[in-house]
């Protein structure tokens, strides 16, 4: 799209988006983290993870207050004021999926030591797929494509799939060794948790989806098996 | 209409003014309007319907012909000397430019409002008491009173000059003014009113009554506004047509043309990309 005669708000809407890609980049490394945290009883990296939370929170922070004076000194039009409002939303998005994984090292702080391996690894597994939904609708953002938002939006059922299998799992864990209930519990909520960023990812996909087309994805339209 | 009517016979049936429902067939229907100044081709082959009690803005860049189109539609252009309009603009079943239409009859169902607030030299009684005496549409003094107030009342300005509507209408304040000749306007009862940028002169303390006063309006009146401002196009209007070099490019609803104009001219022009 051709440059606004007025430069500087190009330059701020880009500034805008660099903001969310900055801060997209930051929270799907929490999420890689919180897990590998988790898998690996690393404390170091749990505690890495809470800090990050903050400047996550701060870009949070910042994203609103760059928009509400965007909005008052430019009155974004057409794509313009869908990119702001897709923002705006988005921004606050990735502030829950920051959130959720800060709360994910929170717990993985809590595990005994001698947890279940495979129930480490089941987290962490599930883990993989939902970082990569968000890496996809992060792309989906940058390269302003409707279609692989589209995408994202359409495969969340695979991240549910993942979350009701795990679910099974822990509870076979906690059914075979009393003692791991606690473990177990913690466990059910971080994968609670990781679902939980599935949906977010896909509230981003409609998100990127109305900027792009100035059109709305219909949640019936989603396929659901 | 004809129920008769079959195959693919076209039905114009005229019918008398005021007689339009709301919602039902547009107050002024413009087909293929074409307009030459001079030879040279200054409309293009424009199609618009413009619905009854609702505000149409008519936007894009200057020189785009937002105006010459506003000014066909009360046979303004006939003043200039050289400016040929074609095409057809049906208003109750009957073409505008057609032979048999009174031009200054027309331009009393067709109020206009232009861009500088301009009062006629007289007091602010006068100024509108002038139309609905010319027009024979006053009884007495007393309904000429009566008429005087009513419109004054519906202009938002009753208040500020009942007590002085012997003192000149240029004494107003821009804005006062403008709203003087909006009530100027809709005194010779008109059924459509055009809006030439009628705030474009005025602080954004007037331009906010006049707008109040268009949003008004607009229950009893079919209302055309041109505007150099998006915002304003946006605040006021519930539909909105797109002009570039003379063609309409997009017409739609004002809520779909500000967030998700379909033509890329129509996105370039309102998010600040060319004009």
């Amino acid at each position: 799209m051709a440059d606004h005669i007025v430069s500087a708000f190009t330059d701020e809407l880009d500034r805008l988006s660099a903001d969310i890609l900055r801060m997209g980049g930051i929270v799907e490394q929490m999420i890689a983290d919180a897990a590998s945290a988790v898998l690996h009883n690393d404390v170091q990296l749990a505690g890495d993870v809470i800090e990050r939370d903050h400047q996550v929170d701060q870009i949070e922070g910042d994203v609103e207050r760059q928009i509400v004076s965007l909005i008052a000194r430019r009155q974004p039009m057409a794509h313009d004021l869908r990119s702001v409002f897709a923002a705006l939303k988005v921004s606050g998005e990735l502030e829950r999926v920051g959130d959720l994984s800060k709360n994910m090292s929170k717990r993985a702080l809590g595990l005994e030591a001698a947890v279940f391996p495979a129930m480490r690894s089941g987290v962490a597994r599930m883990a993989q797929p939902v970082a990569r939904q968000l890496h996809l609708v992060l792309d989906a953002y940058a390269s302003g494509n409707a279609a692989a938002a589209k995408a994202v939006w359409e495969s969340d059922d695979e991240i549910d799939q993942h979350y009701n299998a795990l679910f099974r799992e822990m509870l076979t864990y906690m059914i075979e060794d009393p003692r791991s209930i606690s473990d177990g519990a913690h466990m059910l909520f971080m994968a609670k948790n990781l679902e939980r960023i599935g949906d977010h990812c896909t509230n981003i996909a409609e998100f990127v989806y109305f900027q792009v087309t100035g059109e709305h994805l219909v949640q019936q339209d989603r396929p659901k098996y | 209409m004809d129920g008769s009517a079959a195959g693919n016979e076209v039905v114009v049936t005229p019918e008398p003014a005021g007689t339009l429902a709301l919602g039902d067939a547009p107050r002024m229907d413009c087909r293929n309007v074409n307009v030459f100044y001079s030879g040279k081709q200054a409309i293009f082959d424009v199609s618009l319907p413009i619905p009854d009690r609702s505000v149409t803005a008519l936007i894009g860049p200057s020189g785009c012909g937002k105006s010459t189109f506003l000014r066909c539609l009360n046979r303004m252009n006939d003043t200039i000397e050289g400016c040929r309009v074609e095409g057809e603009i049906i208003m109750d079943g009957k073409d505008i430019n057609s032979p048999v239409i009174d031009p200054v009859l027309l331009r009393s169902r067709v109020g206009m409002v232009f861009q500088k607030p301009n009062p006629f030299p007289k007091t602010i009684y006068e100024n509108i008491a002038y139309g609905p005496r010319i027009h024979g549409l006053a009884q007495g003094r007393e309904d000429l009173d009566e008429i005087v107030e009513k419109c004054l009342k519906r202009a938002g300005l009753w208040e500020e000059v009942k007590d002085r509507l012997t003192v000149p209408g240029t004494s107003l304040s821009g804005g006062q003014q403008q709203r003087l000749c909006i009530a100027r306007a809709i005194a010779v009862r008109p059924e459509v009113i055009l809006m030439d940028e009628p705030c474009s002169a005025l602080d954004p303390i007037a331009t906010a009554r006049i707008e109040e006063l268009i949003d008004d309006l607009r229950k009893r009146y079919c209302i055309v506004i041109v505007t150099h401002s998006m915002q304003q196009a946006a605040r006021v209007s519930q539909r909105a047509a797109f002009f570039h070099l003379g063609k309409l490019v997009e017409m739609g609803d004002t809520d779909q043309i500000f967030t998700s104009p379909r033509d890329r001219r129509t996105e370039d022009y309102i998010t600040g990309r060319f004009g």
